[in-house]
C-alpha cells in the first residue's frame, strides 16, 4: 500500500486496512486494503455480489466489519452509524433512492439532516445555491413524485452537499440515467472533486470508469483482485480484472434485419390500474422474424406496463392492438399466448420467472408444460427431469443436479436456466425483459449468445432493458421508451447511443411512427 | 442471551424434527401440568396416550375417530398448498353432515343398495357447497376466505341445530332434538364385528392416496402448489388463479363434507346437534402437523385421534375436565409453530462463542462450520 501513498503529500481521506465481513454463508469482504486520497475520483469496480456493497455500507456505518481498520483523514477510527459519518463529512447516494414523494425536495432533505437542517427557507436558498453551483439545478419548493429519476438522484446528490463534505460514495448512480445525464453528472462530480472532495465511485459500467476515474479498485468475490490507473487500461483488461481469466467477454455480433413481421402492435393504449404506473399512449411496433429489437428506456417510464400487456398478464380491451400472424392476441391469457410460440423471460427472476422454493425440474415444467411434459393431466416426471436436465446442460447452468431449489442457484445462472428454458421451448417470439441484470459478465455473454442464436434461427426477439450498452451489442432495431410513448425503431448501425439517449428523454417526433 | 440466526436456506432436517419436537414438547408440559394437578405425570400420561389403544377395540375407535379428521385435513392439504386458508372445514362437515342427513331421512322408508351412495354423495355436496360460497366471496369480491369459512362455520351449525329442532326432528322423538335413526341401507358398513370401525376409514384412506397423487404427479396439484408458494409465477405462466382457487376449496369441501356425512351415516346414525366434537378445527392442526404431506398427515390424525380418546379417557379415569383434550391440541400447535422458526434460524447463544469469536481466525472457524 505504500506505493500508491507516495502521490499526495497530505494523509490519504480514508484508508481502509483488511477489512473483513463475513455473513452466514459468504465471506462478503475478506481483508480488503484501499485508498483514498483527497480530490481523487476512486471508482470500486466488481460484479455484483463482489463485496462492493458490504464495503460502502462498511464505510458508511451501515455494518460492522469482522475485522480490520479504517482511518480517516490519517487516524483511526470506528464509524459508528450513518449520522457519525455525516458528521465525519461523508455523504451516501444509494442506489435506490429514499425520498418522500408527497414532500418537497426542502422537506426530505430536512428530513435527512435531521436536527442540522436549521430552518426550512435557509435550507430552500442553501439548496438553490449548490444545485445552482453543480449544475444541477432543483426548485426546493417541488414535490418529489413531480420530479424524473434523474432530478430525483440530483436531490440525493444535494442533500449530501449541502453539508461539508469530504467523501461522497455513489452506488451505481449512472444506471437510472440517459446517456446525456450521465454526461451532466460527471461534469458535476469532476468539479465536486477539483474542489477537494473525494468521490468513491461504484460501478460495473467499464467505460464510465475510464471516463470519469483517476483510480480504480476491482473486487472480485470478496477481495482485491486488483489496482489500477483507468485511463491506462481498455475495456476489456478491465473486465478481465473483475471476472478473472476463465471467463469469455462478449463480443460484437453481425447485425441482421428480418422481413416478416412476427409480433405487430398497433396503438396499444393503456391506463396503468397502480396510481403511480405510467398508462402505455399509443405504443406502435413490429418486431419481424429472425431480428432482435431492443428497447431502451430508463426505468418506470412503462416498461412494466408494456410487458404485462405482451405477456397476457394483462389483457387489453382492443383485442387486434397486439397482433401475431395467427390473428389478434390481446384478449389471450399467457398460456394461450404460448401455444401460439410466446415465450417470456421477465425481470423478476426469483418470484415470477422461478418459484424460489421449487427445484429446478419443477421450475421446467412451470413453462414448459405445453411441450408435452404432461399427458392427460398427469405429469411424466421422467421427461420432466430430462428436459431440465437438457436446459442444464446445454446452457451450462451451475447447479450440483436438477433436484437444486431455484433460490440456491446465482442469479447468472438462474438467468441461465429460465432463458435455457424458454429457448428450448422452439419459440417463434421470445420477449425479455432486463435478461443480463445483475448477472455476471460470462453469464451475460452466454445469454447474448443464446439470444443471437435464437434469432439465426428464425424467432422475432423482443429485448428491453436498461442497459444501452447491451441493446447496441444485441439489437438489430432499437427504440425507447419514455412517459409510456415508443421512439420510431431505427436500425442500430443508423443510430448513436447519444440518438437513443435523446429519445430515453423523449426527445422524439411523437406517435406518427404507426407506418 | 440467545440470538436466532439465519441459515441461510431452509432445514430439510429441521423440517421433519419440527413436528416430533413439538410432540415431545408437549408431553413434557403435559407431564408438568399433570404434576400440579397433583397426579402422578407417568400415569397421567399413560391413561391419555396408552390406556385408550392396548386393546382391538381401542384401535377400532381410533379409526372411527381418525376417519373424520383425517378426510378433513386431507382436503386442507389441497387448499393449504394453495395458500387458500381454508378454516371452515369444521361448517363444511357440519353441513355435510345436515345435507347427508335430510337425504337419508327423506329416503328413509326405501331399502335400496343406491341409498348409501346417494346419502354420502348428498353429504359430499353439502359440504362441496358451503365451501363453495367461500369461493365465490373470494373470486368475485376479494374477501378474505379466513373470515368467511370462520363465519360460515356458525352459520352452518346454526343450521343445523335450527333443522334438529324443526324440519329434520324425529316425530315419534318425544320432542328430542335429534332426527329419527336412518334406516339400515342409509347406514356405513362396520369392517369388523363388535366394533364401530366403519367404512369412513377406507374413504380416508382412499383421499389421501387420491390426494397424494394429486399432489405429486397431477399438473393441477402442481399449478396449486405453484400458485401457493409464488403466485406472480403462477400467473405469467398463465396458470388460472380463480380457477385453482375454486377447485382447491371444492375438493377440501367436498371431503369435509364426507367426514360429517360419514359421521351421521356411521357411528351416530341420526342427526344429533352435535356431531363433531371439533374434528373440524383439529384437522388444522393436523394439516400443519403433517407438513401438509399426505403420510405426515395420516400420522398426524392418529396422534389427535388419540389426544381425543386420551382426554375422554382422563375424564373418566382420573375425572379430570374434558378441556384437557383442547389443552394439548393447543399445546400442540403452538410448539409446532414455535419450532418452525428453527427451519429457517438457528440459535446461537453468544455468551457460549464469545470466548471463541476473540481469536483472528474466527471468520474462518464460522465458514468451516458452515
Amino acid at each position: 500500500m505504500a506505493d500508491t501513498q507516495a502521490v499526495p503529500p497530505a494523509p490519504p481521506r480514508l484508508t481502509l486496512r483488511g477489512i473483513t465481513k463475513v455473513y452466514p454463508g459468504c465471506v462478503a469482504n475478506d481483508g480488503i486494503d484501499l485508498t483514498i486520497a483527497p480530490a481523487e475520483i476512486h471508482a470500486l469496480l466488481g460484479e455484483n455480489g463482489a463485496g462492493k456493497s458490504t464495503l460502502m455500507k462498511v464505510i458508511y456505518g451501515l455494518v460492522k466489519p469482522d475485522r480490520g481498520e479504517l482511518l480517516w483523514d490519517g487516524l483511526p477510527i470506528e464509524v459508528r452509524d450513518p449520522a457519525h459519518a455525516r458528521k465525519l463529512g461523508i455523504g451516501m447516494v444509494f442506489q435506490h433512492f429514499s425520498l418522500f414523494d408527497t414532500l418537497t425536495i426542502t422537506e426530505n432533505i430536512a428530513l435527512a439532516l435531521g436536527d442540522d437542517a436549521g430552518d426550512l427557507p435557509t435550507l430552500a436558498a442553501r439548496i438553490s445555491e449548490v444545485s445552482k453551483k453543480y449544475g444541477m439545478e432543483l426548485n426546493p419548493e417541488r414535490e418529489v413524485h413531480t420530479l424524473s429519476v434523474g432530478e430525483r438522484q440530483r436531490v440525493e446528490i444535494v442533500r449530501c452537499l449541502v453539508q461539508p463534505i469530504k467523501l461522497l460514495i455513489l452506488d451505481e448512480p449512472t444506471s437510472v440515467l440517459t446517456p446525456q445525464e450521465v454526461e451532466t453528472l460527471f461534469v458535476t462530480l469532476r468539479q465536486l472533486a477539483a474542489e477537494g472532495c473525494s468521490i468513491l465511485f461504484i460501478s460495473h459500467k467499464l467505460n464510465e470508469v475510464r471516463a470519469l476515474c483517476h483510480r480504480a479498485t476491482i473486487l472480485r468475490a470478496g477481495r482485491v483482485s486488483g489496482a489500477c490507473i483507468p485511463a491506462e487500461e481498455d475495456a476489456s483488461s478491465l473486465a478481465r480484472m473483475m471476472v478473472g481469466d476463465d471467463t469469455p467477454i462478449s463480443t460484437d455480433y453481425p447485425k441482421v434485419l428480418g422481413e416478416e413481421p412476427f409480433l405487430q402492435v398497433r396503438g396499444l393504449s393503456r391506463i396503468s390500474e397502480d396510481p403511480f404506473g405510467v398508462d402505455l399512449q399509443q405504443v406502435s411496433f413490429d418486431v419481424n422474424a429472425g431480428e432482435i429489437v431492443g428497447i431502451a428506456g430508463v426505468a418506470g417510464n412503462g416498461q412494466e406496463e408494456l410487458l404485462a400487456a405482451l405477456s397476457g398478464e394483462d389483457q387489453i380491451e382492443n383485442h387486434d392492438a397486439i397482433h401475431f400472424p395467427s390473428g389478434p392476441v390481446g384478449h389471450l391469457c399467457p398460456r394461450q399466448r404460448r401455444s401460439e410460440g410466446l415465450a417470456f423471460v421477465p425481470e423478476e427472476r426469483l418470484g415470477r420467472g422461478a418459484v424460489p422454493d421449487m427445484s429446478l425440474r419443477e421450475n421446467a415444467l412451470l413453462t414448459g408444460f405445453l411441450t408435452g411434459l404432461v399427458r392427460r393431466g398427469m405429469v411424466s416426471h421422467g421427461k420432466v427431469r430430462a428436459f431440465a436436465e437438457q436446459i442444464i446442460e446445454r446452457y451450462k447452468v451451475k447447479t450440483p443436479d436438477s433436484e437444486a431449489h431455484a433460490a440456491s442457484l446465482s442469479g447468472g445462472n438462474l438467468q441461465k436456466f429460465i432463458i435455457g428454458r424458454e429457448i428450448m421451448q422452439g419459440p417463434k417470439l421470445l420477449i425479455a425483459a432486463h435478461p443480463t441484470w445483475g448477472v455476471d459478465i460470462g453469464a451475460a455473454t452466454a445469454i447474448h449468445k443464446a439470444l443471437i442464436e435464437l434469432r439465426d434461427q428464425g424467432a422475432a426477439i423482443l429485448v428491453v432493458s436498461e442497459d444501452i450498452d447491451e441493446l447496441f451489442q444485441i439489437s438489430d432495431r432499437i427504440g425507447a421508451i419514455c412517459h409510456g410513448r415508443l421512439s420510431p425503431l431505427k436500425p442500430t448501425p443508423q443510430t448513436s447511443i447519444n440518438e437513443v439517449g435523446r429519445w430515453m428523454a423523449g426527445d422524439f417526433p411523437q406517435a406518427d411512427a404507426a407506418a | 442471551m440467545i440470538k436466532l440466526e439465519p441459515r441461510g436456506q431452509h432445514s430439510k432436517l429441521m423440517a421433519w424434527l419440527s413436528p416430533v419436537l413439538a410432540g415431545v414438547l408437549t408431553l413434557v408440559s403435559g407431564a408438568i401440568l399433570f404434576g400440579l394437578l397433583g397426579q402422578d405425570p407417568l400415569v397421567a400420561l399413560h391413561t391419555l396416550l396408552v390406556k385408550p389403544i392396548s386393546d382391538t377395540y381401542g384401535l377400532a375407535e381410533l379409526c372411527v375417530k381418525a376417519a373424520p379428521i383425517l378426510l378433513c385435513a386431507i382436503g386442507l392439504a389441497v387448499v393449504y398448498r394453495a395458500k387458500v386458508w381454508n378454516i371452515g372445514a369444521e361448517g363444511q362437515l357440519l353441513m355435510g353432515g345436515l345435507v347427508g342427513s335430510a337425504c337419508a331421512l327423506a329416503l328413509i322408508d326405501i331399502e335400496a343398495a343406491w341409498v348409501l351412495p346417494a346419502v354420502l354423495l348428498a353429504g359430499m355436496a353439502g359440504g362441496l357447497l358451503w365451501a363453495a360460497l367461500a369461493a365465490w366471496l373470494k373470486t368475485a369480491f376479494n374477501a378474505n376466505e379466513i373470515l368467511t369459512t370462520i363465519m360460515l362455520n356458525y352459520i352452518a351449525l346454526n343450521l343445523l341445530i335450527w333443522s334438529v329442532h324443526g324440519p329434520l326432528k324425529d316425530p315419534d322423538g318425544y320432542n328430542f332434538p335429534e332426527s329419527a335413526m336412518f334406516s339400515d341401507s342409509a347406514i356405513l358398513p362396520t369392517l369388523i364385528d363388535g366394533t364401530r370401525i366403519h367404512l369412513g376409514m377406507v374413504f380416508a384412506l382412499f383421499a389421501v392416496v387420491v390426494v397424494w397423487v394429486l399432489l405429486s404427479r397431477s399438473f393441477l396439484g402442481f399449478q396449486i402448489k405453484v400458485l401457493g408458494l409464488d403466485a406472480s409465477a403462477a400467473r405469467l405462466a398463465g396458470f388460472r388463479e380463480k380457477r385453482l382457487v375454486w377447485i382447491s376449496l371444492l375438493i377440501s369441501g367436498a371431503l369435509a363434507g364426507l367426514a360429517g356425512v360419514g359421521e351421521v351415516a356411521g357411528p351416530i346414525g341420526q342427526l344429533v346437534p352435535s356431531i363433531s366434537p371439533g374434528y373440524g378445527y383439529a384437522a388444522i392442526i393436523v394439516a400443519f402437523l403433517g407438513r401438509l404431506h399426505p403420510v405426515g398427515i395420516l400420522l398426524a390424525t392418529l396422534l389427535m385421534a388419540l389426544i381425543y380418546m386420551g382426554g375422554e379417557m382422563a375424564q373418566i379415569d382420573l375425572g379430570l375436565p374434558v378441556a384437557l383434550t383442547g389443552l394439548f391440541q393447543g399445546m400442540l400447535l403452538f410448539y409446532l409453530l414455535a419450532c418452525d422458526v428453527l427451519i429457517n434460524f438457528r440459535i446461537r447463544i453468544p455468551a457460549l462463542s464469545a470466548g471463541k469469536a476473540v481469536p483472528a481466525t474466527a471468520p474462518v472457524n464460522q465458514e468451516t462450520a458452515l
